[in-house]
């Protein structure tokens, strides 16, 4: 009997408002210590990626998935996928560019931003920023550098949250030297 | 459903960000008081989504014991595994296997970062007490990794 069969994915599921009442803290928090909301976003951001190094192994140990062969497997990966399981939410990806270098992950629904209001004095504040840090440290550690940014934000008034992910480079594994 | 792989990262992100902000020994307890506002809050926050279906409560043991059972279950997937109490408003709740200090080695390599651990968790009773009318001071304590006992002590308003 191995440790992985008794453990079910089921179990590792959990009350989703503890994770979003927690986050809510977090930014409380970084709001106190912070005076301008760029710094907050950068924080969320540095955090995200922290995150993000870390989460990309859990993702792989459980979900089975290789190598990605271009960006477009990439991108249904992470909405098809990895936001489903961390999330609960599958946003759906679109508004590819020419070159297949960008794209835009819309999402239905947020849930870390269930019972968020900013006020009018935070209004440069992006809530969210953690999930680019975290899709930003996860990718770099799949040898993928990538540009991920907040384009559109339910919590500022526009109709959908929009994550826009522009690949920048693939990046070079240095293999130790004499170990060909 | 979130994943409670999530939390966890979150969690030590948390802790991270709090003690980088502050250095020292003496700073020690502000990061730990600092952490325990956090859970406070959040805990506050949970109990009230938690009970909003639920009868009202008959005494503070019966609190105590949906905290033990139906909170600690909600947050932690477990209940917790023994609660005594002296009756005069003192209660231990010891979880053998608490999830936060499972990440971490069993041994005593860890132990003295034990308490940043708990803090958060500290303030999550504490806070879900408070909403449920009771006034406390939540402490914890680890001697063997990863069992820990929290003792709440209940304040008489």
């Amino acid at each position: 009997m191995s440790r992985q069969s008794n453990r079910s994915t089921d179990s590792k599921k959990m009350n989703s408002e503890l994770f979003t009442l927690t986050y809510g803290a977090l930014v409380t928090q970084l709001c106190k210590d912070y005076e301008n909301d760029e710094e907050v976003n950068k924080q969320l951001e540095k955090m995200g990626y922290n995150i993000g190094v870390r989460l990309i192994e859990d993702f792989l140990a459980r979900s089975s998935v290789g190598r990605c062969q271009d960006f477009r497997e990439t991108a249904d990966v992470i909405a098809k996928v990895a936001f489903k399981m961390y999330l609960g939410i599958t946003p759906s990806v679109t508004n590819w560019s020419p070159a297949g270098d960008e794209f835009s992950l819309i999402l239905e629904s947020n849930p870390l931003v269930d019972f968020v209001e900013l006020p009018d004095n935070h209004s440069t504040l992006i809530y969210s920023n953690l999930l680019c840090g975290v899709l930003r440290g996860a990718l770099e550690m799949v040898q993928m550098a990538v540009d991920v940014r907040f384009a559109q934000d339910t919590l500022r008034g526009d109709n959908v949250t929009e994550i826009r992910m522009k690949f920048i480079k693939r990046i070079e594994e240095n293999l130790p030297a004499g170990d060909e | 459903m979130a994943d409670e792989a999530l939390f966890q990262f979150l969690h030590n992100e948390v802790i991270q960000y709090v003690n980088s902000a502050e250095s020292g020994d003496t700073e020690n307890g502000r990061c730990v008081s600092k952490l325990e506002n956090m859970g406070f809050r959040v805990g506050q926050g949970l109990v009230e989504r938690f009970t909003k279906d639920t009868a009202r409560f008959k005494d503070e043991l019966d609190v105590m014991k949906f905290i033990c059972k139906d909170f600690w279950t909600c947050v932690f997937k477990k209940q917790i595994d023994n609660l005594r109490t002296n009756h005069q408003g003192i209660y231990v709740l010891q979880d053998n296997k608490f999830r936060l200090l499972n990440q971490l080695s069993a041994g005593k390599q860890y132990l003295d970062h034990a308490p940043k651990y708990l803090a958060f968790t500290c303030g999550l009773v504490r806070g879900g007490l408070s909403n449920l009318g009771v006034k406390s001071i939540v402490t914890a304590e680890v001697s063997v990794m990863p069992a820990c006992k929290f003792q709440v002590m209940i304040q008489k308003m």
